[in-house]
């Protein structure tokens, strides 16, 4: 008896939209049995993590606060791996994007600038996502090198940058020696949108974005582009469509959304400029852009979806003792189930039994 | 081994194979409708029809890739459901398909292989293939890179796979399309063999002399339902093809004064090194190409017609802008999408990944080609009734048959997608088409429809560039004709002077007349 994975004759599209509810599924029974193993009642666990979150105001501005880099980063990387560009390296770009934009907030710090900064600022972050983002770009266009590895390779150099500029030259004098630049001016923050709560005009920018995206997936020539280029390159090819300049151009876009979100994390929720920044936002965005199937709604809910996961395993922390770094397992084991019923949309699991006579 | 034949195992008054009011739906189409087929052993059974008919559906079905929507499959008289392949192949059921399925950068071996499903070590394999190619007259070397191999002789990897596995039943979709007559005289050869062990042969092909020569029994579909089971031999090739139209075919005819006028494409001592290991190097390409007229390239498959479709198209650019004019424009320079906008078409030889995005809907295929200059985007935008529009005009102008208004280039029947294509460029009134053999796998009735509108085309100004391995299809619509042979190609030959004899030569790399030679590069 052996297990085959066949090939379908019809592409099936009732799976592609089921796909992700299965791994989600999936994903949830492997928790409950990895809660088990760590000794915790996995209903109780399980509520803590999705129920939970959703019974009050507080969490739920904190999951749509949470949301908006996922989902901003992910419409990025969304066109990049449609268009065939794998850029894993969205969380250097959200980090320097912060960088940039913090440069400004920093110089501009107490010298009573006008509401300018802002804006600039959030051009700045977007400006130096991009550029950082082209650099992997152009050296897989220019020399073949492999935008994968060089993109990944270029976050921790990010980082350390980061890193050295709060603890060196932008560190406020007045911090008691933390890491950390002063808070930033009033100017220079991104407007609360509710009185006294978290909810900022972030999350107006990623609806844009979101919307923005759905309309250049779907409804421009450059869109098209980027869909023919993935699916069929040959084709795109035939149609007089640049690949390399489709690179380029979709890992700037995703630098670009990266780095605007990397400076609107900064100068919103967070304040002023430190490390730890992202628990990793950069990276789980991919898993946000493949649950939701590279589609600019999908992203969106799915964006929602792995905020919830963050809050409610602060929550679950806090109420069960359930280490934070669950959820970092969660999400590893969610994205590992959604690229598996993938394949299911185009292949099938096929058990033989070795009745087959032989010639 | 294969020693013990299947007429051994079944001889008898029950079909090997009976279908029984099998029905295929897509939506509210019906792909096959209430088909009551017979397969008997020791038979070469034809399937006839036009492009769409439902004869690849069919054939899916029994091999198990599809599920019927209704209606029951017998296996030796007993009921048979088929989850997949696999279990048609388990129950001797053998498929090479339309489409070949086989990695290039493996060798021939290892695409066998990847197919078959056993135990087997690779060592035995590999020796089992070389011996079923040896016995069967399909001689191939398990070692050799798929890339390295003509069509013909992927094919043949097709077939040993599906030998080895010793079907009772051996399902062949349009095996002939791609080959060259002495390959499919070989073929027959084979088949021939594999009917006297006693198999069954199912055969769909769109050569009716061919299948007139070969099979026994023919079962013609039309519209997803069967129109009738008779004798091939019986019947005349123009009734077969009345029988799966419906009607008579049109005759094709050249309008009666077809005026030449300016060079509408001028290629000038044009040479490429190929882009990668696989590919043919093009040297001293030369010809004119006027308005009013269409010129016929002939020869054998892989000799440098993709290279020199590549150069013309713009998808490979020349150093040199002058070794491709176009309209009297320098173009050897220009992207394909500027080819387009100075007036040039093109239709590519293979239609899934190259002509088409096999995924996308026919009105994102339109776009494809016609964003550069026909209104189908504004300001960055595309508009989408522009692009259905186009689709409408070609499904009315070339008889498209499809499920429905848009539907993913894949579904279409292979010939319906070639009638799509070929439509889509036409119907952009291009000053210069290129096209690549035209009418693989397309039925009688649509290649006289494409044939025509390329005579049209041709009759309203347009220079035509017809790429062939058909010496029929050429000589029915070409003026001229000329033979590509190890990336040269010949002087053309008026079509009147052009005898099978002659080309044949060419095509076989010699010269006609030293004198000839000599002279043909400097034209
Ligand atoms: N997956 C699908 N979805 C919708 N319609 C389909 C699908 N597959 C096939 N069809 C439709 O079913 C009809 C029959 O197709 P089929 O491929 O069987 O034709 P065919 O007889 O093999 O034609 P050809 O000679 O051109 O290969 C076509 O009109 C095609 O558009
Ligand atoms: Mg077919």
């Amino acid at each position: 008896m052996q297990l085959v994975l066949e090939k379908r004759a019809e592409r099936s599209n009732t799976i592609a939209l089921v796909s992700p509810l299965i791994a989600i599924g999936l994903t949830l029974v492997t928790m409950s049995i990895l809660f088990a193993i760590l000794g915790k009642n996995p209903v109780s666990a399980l509520a803590a993590y999705f129920i939970a979150p959703l019974t009050d105001s507080y969490s739920l501005q904190e999951i749509a606060v949470k949301a908006t880099p996922l989902v901003m980063i992910a419409i990025g990387l969304s066109l990049c791996y449609l268009a065939n560009a794998w850029n894993i390296g969205a969380e250097g770009q959200f980090l320097i994007g912060a960088v940039a934009g913090s440069w400004l907030a920093v110089k501009t710090q107490g010298t009573g600038a006008g509401p300018w900064v802002l804006p600039v600022m959030l051009l700045l972050g977007a400006a130096a996502g991009a550029l950082y983002a082209l650099i992997p770009a152009l050296c897989k266009v220019k020399f073949g090198a492999s935008e994968i590895l060089t993109s990944l390779m270029l976050v921790y150099v990010a980082d350390l940058f980061l890193d050295y500029l709060v603890r060196g030259p932008w560190r406020d004098p007045a911090g008691f020696n933390f890491p950390t630049t002063a808070e930033f001016d009033p100017v220079a923050t991104v407007p609360i949108l509710i009185e006294g709560g978290r909810l900022h005009l972030g999350a107006i920018i990623a609806l844009v974005v979101v919307a923005a995206g759905a309309v250049l997936l779907g409804k421009t020539i450059k869109g098209f582009e980027i869909r023919v280029v993935g699916a069929a390159p040959r084709a795109a090819r035939f149609g007089g469509f640049n690949s390399n300049q489709l690179v380029l151009l979709t890992f700037a876009i995703s630098g670009a959304l990266a780095g605007m979100a990397g400076i609107i994390e900064v100068a919103g929720p967070v304040g002023h400029l430190q490390p730890g920044i992202s628990p990793g936002y950069g990276f789980t965005a991919i898993i946000v852009a493949f649950l939701g199937r590279l589609n600019p709604v999908g992203i969106l809910i799915a964006g929602l979806f792995l905020a919830l996961t963050f809050i409610g395993g602060e929550q679950a922390q806090i109420a069960m003792k359930i280490p934070l770094d669950v959820t970092k397992v969660f999400q590893g084991i969610l994205l590992f189930y959604v690229l598996a019923c993938d394949s299911l949309i185009l292949y099938r699991f096929r058990l033989i039994f070795a009745s087959r006579q032989v010639a | 081994m294969l020693d013990s034949t299947p007429a051994a195992l079944h001889t008898g008054a029950t079909p090997l194979l009976q279908t029984i009011g099998l029905t295929k739906r897509y939506g509210d189409f019906l792909a096959n409708e209430n088909l009551d087929i017979e397969i008997w052993p020791q038979q070469i059974h034809a399937l006839l029809g036009e492009n769409g008919a439902g004869k690849s559906t069919l054939v899916k079905t029994v091999y198990g890739l599809i599920q019927p929507s209704d209606g029951e499959m017998r296996w030796l008289g007993e009921k048979m459901v088929l989850s997949g392949p696999s279990e048609a192949r388990a129950r001797g059921i053998g498929m090479v398909f339309q489409h070949f399925s086989l990695f290039d950068n493996l060798t021939v071996a290892e695409n066998v292989a990847l197919g078959l499903a056993g135990k087997e070590s690779f060592k035995d394999m590999s020796a089992r293939l070389e011996q079923v190619s040896n016995v069967y007259g399909l001689p191939l070397d398990p070692r050799r890179e798929v890339w390295q191999l003509s069509v013909g002789e992927r094919q043949r990897i097709e077939i040993v796979r599906a030998l080895m596995q010793n079907p009772k039943f051996l399902i062949l979709d349009e095996p002939t399309a791609v080959l060259t007559p002495q390959e499919a005289d070989q073929l027959f050869v084979v088949l021939e063999r594999l009917k006297a062990e006693g198999r069954a042969i199912l055969y769909i092909s769109h050569k009716l002399e061919e299948v007139k020569r070969l099979c026994d029994t023919a079962t013609i579909l039309r519209g997803g339902k069967k129109v009738s089971t008779c004798n091939p031999r019986a019947e005349t090739a123009a009734s077969l093809a009345r029988m799966m139209v419906g009607a008579d075919i049109k005759q094709v005819k050249a309008p009666a004064s077809r005026q030449t006028t300016v060079p509408r494409l001028v290629v000038n001592d044009l040479g490429l090194e190929p882009d990668d290991p696989h590919g043919v190097r093009l040297e001293h390409i030369s010809f004119e190409l006027k308005g009013g007229e269409i010129l016929g390239i002939a020869g054998v498959a892989g000799n440098g017609q993709d290279e020199l479709f590549a150069a013309l198209s713009g998808e490979r650019l020349a150093k040199d802008p002058g070794t491709v004019v176009i309209e009297g424009i320098a173009a050897g320079h220009l992207s394909i999408t500027k080819r387009r906008k100075l007036g040039a078409a093109f239709v590519p030889e293979e239609r899934l990944g190259h002509g088409t995005a096999p995924r996308m809907k026919l009105s994102e295929n339109a776009l494809l080609t016609g964003h550069a200059a026909s209104g189908m985007v504004q300001h960055g935008f595309v508009n989408t009734a522009a692009t259905l529009k186009t689709v409408d005009r070609a499904t009315e102008a070339f008889d498209v048959r499809k499920a429905k208004r848009d539907p993913e280039a894949a579904s279409l029947s292979g010939g319906n997608l070639q009638k799509f294509i070929v439509g889509r460029e036409i119907l952009r009134n291009p000053a210069v088409l290129v096209v690549s053999q035209p009418t693989w796998g397309v039925d009688a009735g649509a290649a006289a429809v494409i044939r025509q509108a390329l005579l049209d085309l041709a009759a309203a100004g347009a220079a035509v560039l017809v790429t062939s391995q058909d010496l029929d299809e050429l000589a029915e619509i070409a003026d001229r004709i000329a033979v590509m042979f190890h990336g040269h190609l010949s002087e053309p030959l008026k079509t009147a002077d052009a005898s099978r004899e002659k080309l044949g030569l060419l095509m076989g790399g010699s010269s006609l007349e030293p004198t000839e030679a000599a002279h043909a590069v400097g034209a």
